[in-house]
């Protein structure tokens, strides 16, 4: 009999609509199946991401955060990848300063029609919080 | 206008360590402009303490606030309710502001969340120099409105010294030589004459601290 329950990481995962969100689509349709414990946001385009977002998911209860951007330069607003790449750096400095490990933010870029990519981030990103484990930033029950 | 940075968190944090509850209050002036204490950076960090808070075990309830001017007591008087529902201020303002604050609600503790630097300009996106010291004795008429003073290291009114070095400073090779600066300047006005020029040391005296202006009417 295990006593121990299995950590299920609460995975935000800010999504692109011209990128990553088609691919999530594009894995669907090809039935490629990525962990449930994503959550996914959409979002016009990476650039609309704030650091305040990253810290308010984290508020929120989420354990990962990441931002799934077009390939760069192929931003449909030119820059709103690179942006949003300035401000999960950001984002890190400022858990980091709280004593948060700053992998816990990531940044990664897939394109509209590369829905295997898209499950693939999705499954090693769950791996990676997995080991780094729940965040110390969840509200105390 | 006034540049600022936010102060380290671990000092913020420790200067409100024994409250539960406080008010965030932004400028939507200078500060904004220098991204250090806008709506904005309200917004963030009041999100990084009770972060902070909850991973030291602890809980944080935050309220938020950017006023238009917070060097301006009319304009802090809008804060008066929400004032009354914390315990302490902390201020995204620049020294001013603090002081304006604590001035309009001497029972509530205010904190200042950034240091306040000096007076600049911006250079690029996200990059400040400082160009003006407030001496008090505007010198920028004779160096083609380059002040030798806050943009010299040494600040000296007769330069350029032994240490320019192809128009970079002896004391920070990255930093352009002011005086350096100054000649060129001076040059393409045709106004080379003010370089030979001696300026005896400048008054000390222009700003009695704490300064102090009263405009007449008009």
């Amino acid at each position: 009999m295990t006593t121990g329950v299995e950590f299920l990481p609460c995975i935000v995962a800010f999504c692109c609509v011209h990128s990553a969100y088609q691919a999530a689509d594009a894995a669907g349709r090809m039935r490629i199946p990525y962990p449930e414990n994503i959550i996914m946001v959409h979002i016009p385009c990476a650039g609309r991401v704030d650091t305040l977002h990253i810290l308010r998911a984290f508020e929120n209860g989420a354990d990962g955060v990441v931002i799934l951007a077009c390939h760069e330069g192929a931003c449909h607003h030119i820059l709103g990848n690179i942006r949003a790449k300035e401000r999960v750096e950001r984002a890190n400095a400022l858990l980091r300063e709280i004593g948060v490990d700053g992998r816990r933010v990531e940044m990664r870029t897939c394109a509209p029609n590369d829905g295997s990519r898209f499950a693939r981030v999705c499954h090693e990103l769950e791996e990676k919080i997995k080991e780094l484990g729940p965040s110390p930033l969840r509200k105390h029950a | 206008m006034i540049i600022a940075e936010r102060k380290p968190l671990e000092d913020i944090k420790q200067m409100i360590a024994q409250y539960k509850k406080i008010l965030l209050v932004g400028c939507g002036t200078c500060v904004t402009v220098c991204w250090a204490g806008g709506e904005k950076e309200v917004g963030i960090l009041a999100s990084q303490l009770r972060l902070a808070f909850r991973r030291d075990g602890g809980e944080l309830e935050t309220l938020e606030a950017t006023v238009e001017r917070q060097c301006e007591k009319e304009m802090v008087e809008e804060l008066k309710d929400k004032i009354q529902q914390v315990e302490a201020v902390l201020s995204l303002g620049c020294g001013a502001g603090v002081q304006t604050i604590a001035d309009r609600f001497e029972e509530t503790p205010v904190y200042p969340a950034l240091n306040t630097k000096f007076v600049g300009m911006p250079e690029r996106e996200g990059l400040w120099i400082e160009n003006c010291g407030a001496c008090g004795d505007c010198f920028l008429d004779r160096t083609g409105g380059i002040c030798p003073i806050v943009r010299c290291a040494k600040g000296l009114l007769n330069g350029p010294c032994g240490g320019t070095n192809k128009g970079k400073c002896e004391v920070d090779p990255e930093k352009d030589c002011a005086w350096t600066l100054i000649y060129r300047r001076l040059e393409k006005q045709g106004r080379l004459d003010l370089m030979r020029k001696y300026y005896p040391p400048r008054n000390f005296q222009a700003v009695v601290r704490p300064g102090k202006i009263e405009a007449q009417r008009v």
